[in-house]
This record gives C-alpha cells, structure tokens and sequence, in this order.
C-alpha cells in the first residue's frame, strides 16, 4: 500500500474562550475541529463540505498549520508537520499551499500583480530557469490571465481574474496539494464555472491533489473525487462521490442533500424534504454523545450518550452514526441524470408550483396555512 | 392590468466615471397569488429595479423614468411620502441581511409593535398580540419569549424569519425578497423557501423573487425575468425557462451551473469572458462580446442592432437576432449536453 500525499489523524483544533475583565481567564473552549481523521491521495480530489461553523477552515488551516492544532497529526507527503515551528514549515510550504474564498481581501491592493504571484520564489529563495519574471508570466498565460498585465494592481481586475491571481501564487512553487477554502463561492456562476475547470485541468496538468472545502453541494460533486460531511466539529461520513450522493448513510447527509434546490421545476413538488429540526447546537457546548443527536430524525436514546464512532460500512465508505440508513429514503436523492430534463413542455404553465406546494402541505407542520384558516 | 405592471422602467445613476445605465427598458408585470423570480449574474440591475418599485431610490439622485403601477396607482407618478405610507404596509420587502432591516440595539418586540402602530390604529398590546401571532406563524419557537431577545440573541436563520414576519405584519400585497436566502445553510434555506411557498399560498400576495440560484428559482416561481446587464433578456414560464431556454446567456447559464441532476463527469460549459461595464456597453446586443453564437447571424448584427425583446411562444419573451428555429435547435443541444448527449 502507499502511503497517502495528506494524512490527518484525529485531529482538533480548540480555541480559548477567555472571560471579560482583567484577568481574561480561559472559561471554555471552541471545539472547532474535534477529531477528524481523513487522507487525500496524489492527484485527487477530496471535497471537504458542511453548513457555516462546522469547523472547514479550520480543519483546512490547521491542516496547512497556518493554525497549531491542539491534538492528532498531520502527516504531509510522509513528514509529520503537526508540531513543527513557522520557521521549519517553510520548506514543507512547498509541498502545501491554499486559495481563499474572499480574492478581494486575500490580495495586498498596494502590491503588482507581477509581485504577488513572485513573491513565494522570494520567501523560498527559489531561482527560476529564466527568471521571476517570465516564470510569472508563463503562471499567468497558464491560468488565463494577460501577461501583458504583469504591472497592473489588484483592483484593475475583477473577481474571476483575482481568483486566478491566487491561484498562479498557489501554483507557483509547482505544489503537490492545494487547500482550496471556498475557492468560488463569491464568483457569479458564469465565472465559478471558468474557475472549476481552470482547477480540473491544473489537475490533470501537474498531477495535483486538492482538498475542496465548500458548502455547496452541487459544486462539491462536480469537482470532487471523495466527499466528506463535517458537521459540529466532525467528519459524519466519507465516500466516494457517486456513493456519497445515490447511497448517503448518515441522515444528515440526507437531510442536506433532500435540501440542495435542483434547477428543474419538474422535480420541484416531486422531491421530499427532510427539514432539520432546531438550530445549530454551539461548538463551546456540543451536545454529548452523538453531535447530531438534537437534530437528527432517526435519534434514540442510545445517541445521546455514546459518541459513534467513524466506522467503515464498505471498501471507502466511512459512516459516523448508531443508526445508519441503508434503505432507499424514497423521493429525497436525485441519482443521476433525469429525462424530465430535456423534455420539452406543452405551454401550459398554468401554477407550475401547484404540486409543490401540495407536497409541502400533504408533509403536515405548516403553522402558516394553520393559522389563516 | 395586472396587480403590479412596471413598464419600461429606466434607472441611471450619474457618477464620477460616467452615466451608469443601471436598468434600460424593463417591462414585467405580476399578479396576485403569483411568484416572479428575476435572476441574473452580479450588477445586472436586479436590486435597482426592485427599489425602484418600492421607492427606494433618491430621486434626486437618480434619473428614473417609464411607471409602476401597483393596483391601479402609479407609484413613480406619485409624491414620495405617499409612496412611503404604503412601504411596510401595502409593499414591503424582505432583504438577504436581515440586519438592513432590523435594529441591532431594540428589542425585536419594540420593533415589531411599532411596525403594526405605524400602519394600524391599534394599542400596543394589541400590536403585540399580532406580532406573537406572526413571529409562531413564521415559525419561531416560544414567541412569547422570543419576542423579546435582541437580534443578535438568534441565529441567523431565526433573524431571517422576524424580518419576515416583520414584512407580513400589514399584510401586504406586494411582498418583493431580494436574495433572502443567500447567506444562509441550504438547511435552512429549504425552510425559508417553504415558508414563502406557504405566504403566497395563503396570502394571496405578489411576490418578485430576487435570487442568482437557477435551482431557488425552479422551487419557487411561477415566472422567470433573466436580466443581463440592466435589460430583461428572457422572460417566460418557469416550465418553458428550464424546458427550452433559447437567450444565448441564458443557455450559457444553464450549461455553467453544476446541478444534482446532471452528469458530473461531463465538463462545465462556461460562458466566456466577464460582465460588460454599464457604463460603457458594448453596441448592439450587450451579450455579443461573450457570445457563442453571434457568428451565426448575417451582416454582423450583433454588435450594430440591439435586438428587440420579441414572442417566442405563449408568454415567452427573447431577446435575440437568431431564427427561432435556429433558437429552440440550440436550446435542445445545450440541454442535451448536460448529460453527455449529442442530437
Ligand atoms: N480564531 C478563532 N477563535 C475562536 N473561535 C473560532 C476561531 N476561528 C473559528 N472559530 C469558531 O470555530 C467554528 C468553526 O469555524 P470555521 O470558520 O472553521 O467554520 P466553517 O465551516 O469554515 O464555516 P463557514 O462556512 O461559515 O466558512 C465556528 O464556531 C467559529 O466561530
Ligand atoms: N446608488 C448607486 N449609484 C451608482 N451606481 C449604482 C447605485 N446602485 C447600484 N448601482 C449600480 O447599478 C448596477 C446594478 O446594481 P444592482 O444592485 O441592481 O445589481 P444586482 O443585479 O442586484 O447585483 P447583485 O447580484 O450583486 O446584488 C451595478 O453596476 C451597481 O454598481
Ligand atoms: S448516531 Fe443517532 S443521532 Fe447521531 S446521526 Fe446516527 S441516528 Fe442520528
Ligand atoms: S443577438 Fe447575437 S450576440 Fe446577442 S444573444 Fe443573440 S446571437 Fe448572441
Ligand atoms: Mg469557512
Ligand atoms: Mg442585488
């Protein structure tokens, strides 16, 4: 067997919550990342996805320790970094770098183009065949952008174009893993799409793994080779995409895949919703035993005290849950592709929603339409 | 006349770069009971029409032109505190921070019985009482309590639900969500959609769904509007939207987005190239610089003649010089390639 490119082993990242005052006495600590154990293998993709604060960038920072973790290991091509200083991460900086969600903010706005995209050769004393310059410049015609605009500022380009810029820096030092944090989420979907196959094909160039922390599902699926579901802190399952979304076991990767809104008006009504009860438990508080437990439409007693464990259901396919769904949910998982898809309609849209809203009000629990009548 | 009927609306902004020519010629109209969804990619006068419904816009700021008219009034024509009385009460409107609406440092209680005091003649524990009433109806839970926590005491779906509830308490006509649920988990997201289909079901009012989330869209609307740089491009039944799609842009959108529903293994189809400047368009056709298929049409038209907004079937609007034919082939290959197959 080889070893994998990324090894993370149980790995938490905690962070203080201090008292006001003086004194500033640690009173509690954010369980951002509470023990996650994943791997991602040369070349592929593993999508890493969950509802806000479930603990992504972090797991994605303390992965390329721009954070300290509080406990576990990072494994990176074959070097344990967990515990290495700044100064001796340096030259695993190579190995590892990371693209932001935000290019706006990721990008110093006094700095040229030409220089951001340099500057890893700099920080590593790397002299390039040619020259900065013209590494920097071919990085550039790589990624689609102008070499031509190798003097021009940040503000000068829009949104797709920084997110380029930041990823011709990741690129530059030839990386065997990008951490790509939400990488397209505020681009205009004509854009996110440039961007997806910017990265698919970088890929297939230069042999590179990506770990793809995102929220939306529908982008996730597209990219990724193997997903995992995080939520509060931990990893509920890991399979492989055409798994994860025909054959999901742990309800809440049911619950959030019944809630990804499909751009067909045919499935519209035709769809069941598993709608999650409550909200979000705090990570300074989770709840014991299973995390999911307050929300979770299959929980017993024996959840709310024994913490399942991620265990592996089948060949790559790890499931975190006492009560795994193995059986089909019916209506909620769209398998693949659909026929309604391409038929074409009669002209007739007379309330298209009627069948939706049918649906919604036959599932009962509408205190809306209770109250009016 | 329809409930709502906007007739070519036209708003510019004069700014230190120039004229920006943010909505150009936008006609729509809504009924009762109805959901119209407008999308459109980032700038593309989305929000800047919908405040030019509600009034939202500094008219002396801002050159606006062409009519609104909401039941019979035409608020454009009107004085701007008589546009006033009817926000919150016979219009109102839901945004994507629900911070926009709600004040950080009241109470929501105070703020939601001074909602119901403005537009009725009603005491304040009355007011209360109908705002309790709303807030469960919203689906918050112990409203009586609840009522009284500050808006950062809630989560951000719960805020989401007191600024509607704080929309719905005059029970108004004219409900306009510009991107409601945006910032939101799609967990939670699904149970804001489900509370708007349930207000227009039982409310009767019109609603104009703003979004950028051709999925959100195809849950909600009855009608879908597609702008592309200040102009509607595409405007149609959502069955007819999704079913035969014939603007070029909005083709490219359909084959951009990833979707549960097509093959993953099949490569995103972007369109080329980014958004024009508003204040400088491009002639023509504003799409022609990213389109595909301009090369198509004789004499280079695209980028001469601005293409009509013309009938392509039963309530179905296109803006575009192609053929119809040449139109509804393209439409059925586009949608075809989305799972790997070829006509
Ligand atoms: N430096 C920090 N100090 C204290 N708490 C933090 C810190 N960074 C993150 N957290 C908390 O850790 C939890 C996880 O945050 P994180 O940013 O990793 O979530 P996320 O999954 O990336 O969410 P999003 O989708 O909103 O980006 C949140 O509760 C957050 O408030
Ligand atoms: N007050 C203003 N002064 C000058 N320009 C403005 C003003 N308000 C809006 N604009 C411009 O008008 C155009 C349309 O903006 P609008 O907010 O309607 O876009 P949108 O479609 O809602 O986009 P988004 O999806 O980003 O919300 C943009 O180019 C914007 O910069
Ligand atoms: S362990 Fe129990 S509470 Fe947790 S996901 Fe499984 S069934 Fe639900
Ligand atoms: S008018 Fe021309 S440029 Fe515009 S969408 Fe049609 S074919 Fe494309
Ligand atoms: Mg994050
Ligand atoms: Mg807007």
């Amino acid at each position: 067997m080889t070893t994998p490119l990324l090894q993370v082993e149980d790995l938490k990242m905690h962070f203080p919550v201090k008292s006001r005052g003086i004194f500033r006495r640690v009173v509690g600590q954010v369980r951002a990342v509470d023990g996650i154990s994943l791997h991602i293998d040369s070349g592929e993709t593993l999508g890493l996805v969950g509802e806000s604060g479930c603990g992504k960038s972090t797991a994605g920072r303390s992965i390329m320790r721009l954070l300290s973790p509080t406990d576990g290991k990072v494994i990176l091509d074959g070097v344990d970094i967990t515990t290495l200083s700044r100064r001796q991460m340096v030259p695993h900086r190579r190995t590892a770098q990371m693209i932001f969600q935000d290019p706006y903010s990721a990008l110093n706005p006094r700095h040229t183009v030409g220089s951001i995209i340099g500057a890893p050769f700099i920080v590593q004393k790397v002299k390039p065949v040619g020259g900065v310059r013209k590494e920097v410049q071919e990085l550039m015609a790589r990624v689609g952008l102008n070499p031509e605009h190798y003097n021009r500022y940040p503000n000068e380009f829009s949104g797709g174009q920084r997110q380029r810029i930041g990823i011709a820096r990741a690129l530059a030092l030839k990386p065997k893993l990008i951490v790509c944090d939400e990488p397209v989420s505020a681009l205009d979907v004509s854009i996110q799409a440039q961007v997806i196959n910017l990265l698919q094909d970088l890929q297939q160039d230069f042999g590179l793994a990506y770990l793809f922390v995102a929220h939306d599902l529908s982008v996730v699926r597209q990219i990724s080779h193997r997903i995992s579901v995080m939520y509060l802190g931990h990893i509920m399952e890991t399979a492989s995409r055409d798994v994860l979304y025909s054959a999901p076991q742990h309800p809440y990767t049911h619950a959030l895949m019944s809630a990804v809104p499909v751009p067909n008006p045919q499935l519209a009504g035709k769809r069941e919703r598993i709608m999650l009860q409550g909200d979000l438990p705090s990570p300074i508080n989770p709840p014991a035993g299973c995390v999911f437990n307050t929300r979770c439409f299959k929980v017993q007693d024996r959840c709310r005290v024994e913490v399942p464990e991620l265990i592996e259901v089948a060949p790559g396919h790890q499931v975190a849950c006492h009560f795994p769904i193995t059986e089909s949910l019916g209506t909620t998982l769209i398998t693949g592709p659909n026929p309604g898809l391409t038929e074409q309609p009669d002209n007739a849209p007379d309330s298209p929603n009627a069948a939706a809203t049918n649906a919604v009000f036959e599932a009962g629990a509408e205190p809306w339409a209770q109250r009016q009548s | 006349m329809s409930f709502l009927e906007v007739s070519n609306l036209q708003v510019s902004f004069p700014t230190e770069d120039g004229i920006v020519h943010a909505v150009d010629g936008v006609s729509f109209s809504v009924e009762r009971g109805k959901v119209l969804a407008v999308v459109g990619e980032s700038g593309s006068g989305k929000s800047v029409t919908s405040q030019a419904v509600m009034g939202l816009l500094n008219r002396k700021a801002t050159k606006i032109s062409g009519s609104v008219v909401l039941d019979g009034q035409d608020l454009l024509a009107m004085d701007e505190k008589d546009v006033r009385k009817l926000r919150g009460g016979k219009m109102a409107m839901i945004f994507q921070d629900p911070l926009s609406s709600l004040h950080p440092f009241y109470r929501i209680s105070k703020q939601l019985v001074e909602a119901v005091r403005v537009h009725q003649n009603v005491s304040k524990s009355d007011a209360r009482k109908q705002a309790v009433s709303m807030l469960d109806q919203v689906g918050i839970p112990a409203p009586e309590r609840r009522i009284d926590d500050y808006p950062h005491q809630l989560s951000g779906g719960m805020r989401q639900r007191v600024m509607i509830a704080m929309a719905l308490l005059n029970n108004p006509s004219l409900l306009i969500a510009d991107e409601p649920t945006t910032a939101l988990d799609v967990t939670v997201q699904a149970q804001i959609i489900e509370l708007i289909q349930q207000i227009q079901q039982v409310s009767d009012a019109a609603i104009i769904f703003i979004t950028h989330d051709l999925g959100v869209v195809a849950e909600v609307a009855h009608d879908v509007l597609v702008m592309y740089a200040g102009r509607v491009v595409e405007y149609a039944p959502v069955e007819t939207l999704y079913g035969q799609p014939q603007m070029p842009y909005t083709l490219g959108l359909m084959a951009s987005i990833p979707r549960l529903d097509r093959d993953p293994d099949v490569r995103l189809d972007p369109i080329p190239g980014n958004p024009p400047s508003l204040i400088n368009l491009p002639s023509g056709c504003s799409f022609n610089p990213r389109c595909t298929f301009s090369d198509q049409v004789a004499d280079g038209r695209c980028s001469v003649e601005l293409p009509d907004l013309l009938s392509a079937g039963e309530g179905h609007l296109v803006r575009c010089h192609l053929p119809i034919e040449i139109r509804k082939a393209l439409s059925a290959e586009t949608l075809a390639a989305l799972n790997g197959g070829v006509l």
